[in-house]
């Protein structure tokens, strides 16, 4: 009996490990599934849906699901593009995104998948939460307008930093990122040294004072959409 | 509007051809005298309030925002301010001259834009020509040549900068302490190619808007003019600036009022009235008093306070336009387009020996000291002095800003322009579309940035209305 797993996406024939999500064989295969919360250095956790895939038919999130021999999987089809799209959309429409001025802008994840999806106006209505800003720490800033909710430095504090500086309180559209102690952020013991600092796919952590250092034109999607590294793995 | 006296009232709304949106109300009274004339903003700014919180360093690109036209202006007046909250003032030979490149590209374009674009068509065919063909594609269709002269002129500016701040609008380049990039030897080349040939066409602008204005010198000197102060910011020689220095301000005889003074302590000289019908508001010298203390900013203003031009071209031309008025300053409010050439050629003398400069090959763009919670950034836009004051509280966040934009400085100004333009041209006569491009031919002159000054959005048609002393409308005109 043979140790990998055969299966297809949009028509490819991919191989996986048993055990492996189908998000990590197609990466290994140089095939491109959107993602928000998947980070390579974290557990699947599944939260974003933006890496919704059909398997034999029904949805389910590429980042947690094992690939099986002889699924069927559909990717980067018209249907799934457009719910996409959607996904990111209302992702968009339900914080207080501003790219103009966001520093994040050109290296933010939420923005790469809006522009590779075409998402340029989104058709929702904004809902222009009330969120806030916590600046206390001397060298982290919290931008709560901006935090799509992906728990990657909640997990990142936790797994990686063994702190447990973040997590979430309330629930539903009252849910929001708060830090492990009772007050701010300068109150734990996070340092700018933590992995969870960098991990946030968008502008909501941030460390402060860098700014727009980088220059436009030299910003991670600048150049390349986002995605383009894992393709560039086809046929490697 | 209905009128509560035996009044007529105009309304010119808004006034086409100028950024942003700003309407004209103009009263007349029974014998159809002009009463009153007035240039209103109508539209909220909100922009020292939605910055409170924000980090500081997220400032120099957010206010940016406030306008599309001259966007660079708002990006380094933050930009000099946050400098000193990080104690950076001091910058490094290629940060201070990548943003001087930055300016100078944005003089550029931002004055092409207004002469070509947005003047020329009343210069070209006459205030009260027919308006089919008084617009930038008349200019096409007759003088092709000119038109694309300012086009180009105007691409020229907007690619200058591109590569100083990495997007013809709304760029990053300027961060706190210094610039993100430098000039690379391609873009350095690639500007060089065409350099000679925007001051060639500087000259022949510069020509333009001077025989315009000495031909028809009998007809505009009295043309919407009047007596004022004058304010810009000063080099500590006396040298035109638009970068740095201290604030100078003259009266109409070009008497000293002030003097190199410090930009942090500007609060001690200007300060601003509102009104109740405007929501921009009124600066005027402290120590005169808002009733005779308003000034003029802008081009005129600046060339009237510059004791001389550092570039050879643009210095010659300072000598010609003082010597019409005898070296006295110039009060005449359509002397502004020759005046504001007159900087553009400065601009593009400035920019040909800046690209000349190894210094803009450095890699040394940040510097940082002692931190300051205070700030103050004062810059000349291309409408006027700009004036940024924020306050950083120890986390980092903007708790206090106050702009005073160019146009804002300009308020009194504008209206005793329109005042006295309704007063010569439309009292007891029949009023035509002609007559009213009278009043707003005297906007333009100051290049308002309306948009900046408080807030502008959707689409601008003209809409002027005519009532009787009843309040019952007569006629209505939109175009």
């Amino acid at each position: 009996m043979s140790d990998k797993i055969t299966f297809m996406i949009d028509g490819v024939e991919v191989q996986a490990q048993p055990g492996q999500t189908i998000m990590v064989a197609a990466d290994a295969a140089g095939i491109y599934i959107p993602r928000l919360c998947a980070h390579k250095d974290l557990a699947p956790f599944g939260s974003c849906r933006v890496c919704t895939v059909l398997v034999n038919g029904r949805p389910q999130s590429a980042c947690t699901q094992p690939a099986a021999e002889g699924i069927m999987v559909e990717n980067n089809t018209k249907k799934m593009t457009k719910m996409r799209a959607n996904l990111i959309e209302m992702l968009l429409v339900e914080g207080n995104h501003y790219c103009p001025y966001c520093e994040k802008s050109g290296n933010c994840e939420l923005q790469a998948l809006a522009y590779r999806f075409g998402v340029m106006v989104p058709k929702y209505p904004f809902m222009f939460p009330n969120r806030d800003v916590d600046a206390s720490h001397p060298d982290i800033l919290i931008d709560r307008n901006r935090c799509v909710l992906c728990a990657r430095c909640v997990r990142a504090s936790r797994d990686l930093d063994g702190k447990n500086v973040f997590q979430f309180v309330g629930r539903g559209p009252e849910k929001r990122v708060e830090v492990n102690a009772n007050a701010r952020l300068a109150d734990t013991n996070a340092d700018v040294t933590d992995k969870a600092v960098d991990i946030c796919p968008v502008g909501a952590l941030l460390r402060k004072r860098v700014g727009f250092e980088v220059p436009i034109g030299k910003r991670l999607y600048d150049s390349k959409p986002i995605g383009s590294d894992i393709e560039a793995q086809k046929g490697a | 509007m209905p009128t509560t006296d035996k009044t007529k009232r105009i309304v010119i709304e808004p006034v086409t051809r100028v950024e942003g949106h700003g309407k004209v109300t103009i009263l007349l009274d029974e014998k159809s005298k002009v009463k009153q004339a007035r240039l209103h903003i109508v539209e909220f700014r909100g922009f020292e309030r939605f910055i409170q919180g924000r980090p500081f360093w997220e400032i120099p690109v957010m206010v940016q925002r406030l306008c599309g036209i001259c966007p660079v202006s708002h990006h380094l007046a933050a930009a000099k301010a946050m400098d000193r909250i990080v104690g950076g003032e001091n910058l490094t030979p290629t940060a201070e001259k990548m943003r001087l490149l930055m300016h100078h590209g944005q003089f550029l374009q931002s004055h092409a834009l207004h002469f070509f674009h947005l003047c020329s068509p009343d210069l070209l065919f006459g205030f009260d020509a027919d308006v089919a063909i008084r617009n930038v594609i008349g200019v096409a269709a007759k003088y092709p040549e000119l038109a694309v002269q300012g086009v180009m002129m105007r691409k020229y500016g907007q690619e200058v900068i591109k590569v100083t701040a990495g997007k013809k609008i709304h760029g990053t380049g300027a961060i706190p302490g210094g610039i993100n990039k430098n000039l690379s030897i391609a873009e350095r080349d690639e500007l060089l190619r065409d350099i000679d040939q925007m001051i060639e066409w500087g000259k022949s602008a510069v020509k333009i808007a001077k025989d315009y204005t000495v031909e028809n010198l009998e007809k505009l000197a009295p043309f919407g003019s009047f007596d004022s102060n004058h304010l810009s910011i000063i080099r500590s020689d006396g040298a035109y600036d638009i970068y740095d220095g201290g604030l100078r301000a003259i009266d109409f005889e070009g008497n000293k009022i002030f003097d190199h003074v410090d930009n942090q302590v500007y609060n001690d000289y200007i300060a601003e009235e509102v009104r109740p019908w405007s929501y921009m508001k009124f600066p005027f010298i402290k120590s005169i008093g808002p009733e005779n203390g308003w000034y003029r900013v802008g081009p005129l203003a600046r060339v009237n306070n510059a004791d001389y031009f550092d570039s050879p071209l643009a210095e010659a031309e300072r000598k010609e336009f003082m010597a019409v008025t005898n070296d006295k300053p110039n009060n005449i409010t359509m002397a502004y387009h020759w005046a504001r050439m007159i900087e553009m050629m400065h601009s593009i003398e400035k920019i040909k020996e800046l690209l000349n400069d190894t210094d803009l090959q450095g890699t040394d763009l940040v510097v940082k000291g002692d931190r300051r919670e205070e700030t103050v950034g004062i810059i000349e836009a291309p409408r006027g002095t700009l004036f940024h004051h924020y306050k950083v509280d120890k986390n980092d966040q903007i708790t206090m800003g106050n702009l005073i934009v160019s146009t804002t400085s300009n308020n009194e100004p504008m209206n005793r322009a329109v005042q006295k333009v309704a007063e010569d041209h439309l009292s007891g006569v029949e009023i035509t579309e002609g007559l009213l491009n009278h009043v707003e031919v005297a906007i333009r002159a100051y290049d308002p940035c309306l948009s900046c000054a408080t807030h502008a959005m959707g689409q601008m048609p003209l809409v002027v209305e005519l009532f009787d002393c009843e309040g019952n409308l007569l006629d209505k005109k939109q175009k």
